[in-house]
């Protein structure tokens, strides 16, 4: 299938998912739905850069934070529709991540996973004394009741976060079926040799990390509108740097399938621990869980699956070759 | 004029004695990071996971911080020593240990913290010693002793590793590992336990660096945080493997830092640290010090 024909798919399944939710008429599944999606888009940008091109980012808490104060910003100077926000949250990021990776990705990894950590701090220390955006008390952002067309804000921001997980998912897929795709791999498996046989590396590594930041940037632009007060501790929190790493580690890092996978369920179990459990407990769960799978199994649920399969396919193999014989 | 030159100095003297304290947080970095290659982000967790024990034993028992961070030095030792040979099984011995490493400590991390905050809360905690609160005054300069003890406590710390590092077999064979690992074989010595007994130490270290921590700072979770890029800061800055350089780097750290908060305001302090380290990574990768 094409990637355009795949995007229709995405956007076929999106309205799907969407007539769906408007048919359990639940708000809070609108609520939960969004930050489900939320993390859909968060674990398939980090799998641009960390899945295909295999460079640790630890700070997408800035990355995604970064957009929401872009959005705080621009809420407070001229009021503008939600959908230009997001691309303008996905500009500022996005050119972030181009400038972080512009001076460390000449170095080893290592480098730019520490830095992408110290950026997030450092980052937070500038919203922090940044009066306009609200500094260290927050922001309070009140959101429209209803939106033209959509009706409800909940459903409108459910309705855009599913557009831009459909596009993300679209992107992913995209990526990995093309040049572009190839030359990310071969960067993650042997960046050396890469270099030698021509791959222009370092012009790859800083196209992986403007998308990768700008998506992040796109998932939190919205941020600020569903949550109606953004505070620093809570926009640059941990959880969102250890999510976008766990999701696409427990699914399957380097597939698009993977950290949609990964996403869903995590998310999902996260939204259904904090009701029922605690939100700390959840977290440990998470953090449990990326543990367990990067010592067990390195390519998580979608390399288990294979696994799987293929001890299942050459143990029928043997089982014919058993029958043939005897007969 | 005389009052702003009496503030130079002491932002000055104040910056010196974070410095120190510095040394002993990234003492144990620069020995996984520098010489062994483990980047190890979590080892900050393992700081506050110092602090915290600390201030167990001394509100328990009444013990002195520095004196429960040494009892607890064996504690540390093990769960290093226990760590590295997680990391090595899973990760090492494949030849996989960048990516899923780093994710690794990052878990590592993250449990540390929200275990804390589930046993401790957010609260902020600290603890009681003598030379917590009075200041040594030495004419216009007033030297408080809970930055003294700490900055004298890390520079103990510091000496006795170097002199580790270069007198005994041992040391020099943690050195050697970073240099040249079938050498190290061909005198019989395995790379890996040394590699584990110089990383168990790198977690050892943490034990003192948190009592430290929680005598300058009352503590809470997730100020690990803060140090994390600090840390790799002052380590890079200074040159990977070189303890005298993350030394000079530590001070140079401390003193900056001291200076913003003095001048302009201690929320922006935190700053500092990655102005450095971007600065450090754009212009002279390899340090102050460099191999």
């Amino acid at each position: 299938m094409g990637s355009w024909a795949f995007l229709g798919v995405c956007g076929a399944a999106a309205a799907g998912i969407f007539s769906a939710a408007l048919l359990i008429g639940n708000d809070y599944a609108f609520f939960a739905g969004y930050v489900v999606l939320q993390f859909i888009v968060l674990a398939q940008a980090w799998n641009i850069l960390g899945g295909y091109t295999g460079y640790v980012n630890f700070g997408s808490a800035a990355f995604f934070a970064l957009g929401a104060y872009a959005a705080v910003f621009l809420h407070k100077l001229y009021p503008l529709p939600l959908p230009v926000l997001i691309a303008i949250g996905g500009l500022v990021s996005g050119l972030a991540g181009l400038g972080m990776g512009y001076l460390t990705l000449r170095l080893r990894g290592a480098f730019f996973a520490i830095a992408t950590l110290a950026f997030a701090v450092v980052l937070q220390t500038f919203v922090v004394n940044w009066n306009y955006v609200g500094g260290a008390r927050g922001a309070y952002v009140i959101r429209p009741d209803s939106v033209w067309l959509v009706g409800s804000y909940v459903h409108y921001l459910f309705l855009l976060m599913l557009i831009l997980a459909a596009v993300a998912v679209a992107i992913a897929r995209a990526i990995e079926r093309s040049r572009l795709g190839y030359g990310f791999a071969t960067i993650r498996d042997d960046e050396l040799a890469a270099e030698a046989s021509g791959v222009p590396t370092l012009r790859l590594k800083l196209v992986a990390t403007t998308l990768s930041g700008a998506l992040m940037g796109m998932a939190g632009a919205p941020f600020p509108y569903y949550i109606g007060y953004v505070q620093p501790a809570a926009a640059f929190g941990l959880d969102y740097a250890v999510n976008a790493i766990a999701m696409p580690m427990i699914g399957g890092a380097g597939t698009w399938y993977g950290p949609l996978i990964g996403a869903v369920l995590v998310a999902s179990l996260q939204q259904w621990a904090t009701v029922s459990i605690s939100s700390e407990l959840s977290l440990l769960v998470v953090g449990l869980l990326l543990v367990g799978f990067v010592i067990v199994a390195p390519a998580g649920i979608v390399g288990l699956v294979h696994r799987l399969v293929r001890v299942w396919a050459s143990a029928r193999g043997r089982s014919k070759s058993v029958e043939a014989s005897a007969s | 004029m005389d009052l702003s030159s009496d503030l130079l100095i002491n932002a000055l003297v104040a910056g010196l004695l974070l410095g120190g304290f510095y040394a002993a947080v990234t003492l144990g970095v620069s020995i996984s990071f520098g010489i062994l290659d483990i980047v190890n982000i979590a080892h900050p967790a393992f700081i506050i996971l110092g602090s915290y024990l600390a201030y167990l034993l001394n509100s328990w028992i009444g013990l002195d911080p520095i004196l429960a961070s040494v009892v607890m030095l064996p504690a540390f030792y093990l769960l290093g020593s226990l760590v590295y040979g997680l990391y090595h099984a899973a990760f090492e011995r494949h030849g996989q240990e960048s990516l899923r490493g780093l994710a690794f400590f990052f878990g590592l991390l993250f449990i540390t913290e929200v275990m804390l905050i589930l046993g401790f809360g957010v609260d902020y905690r600290y603890v009681t010693a003598p030379y917590i609160g009075p200041n040594l005054h030495l004419g216009v300069l007033d030297l408080p002793l809970r930055m003294l003890v700490p900055c004298l406590a890390s520079l103990v710390l510091f000496i006795g590793l170097q002199v580790f590092l270069s007198a005994t077999f041992t040391g020099r064979a943690i050195m050697a590992v970073a240099q040249d690992q079938l050498a190290l074989r061909l005198v019989a010595c395995s790379p890996t336990r040394i590699k584990r007994i110089a990383f168990a130490i790198s977690i050892a270290t943490t034990s003192i660096a948190g009592a430290l921590l929680i005598i300058i700072q009352p503590v809470e979770p997730s100020i690990g945080r803060d140090y994390i890029g600090r840390v790799f800061a002052i380590c890079v800055l200074g040159g990977l493997g070189s303890l005298p350089g993350m030394l000079i780097g530590a001070m140079l750290v401390g003193i900056v830092e001291s200076l913003t908060s003095t001048f302009y305001g201690p929320s922006w302090a935190p700053a500092v640290a990655f102005g450095f380290l971007l600065i450090t990574l754009a212009l002279r990768p390899a340090g102050l010090l460099g191999r």
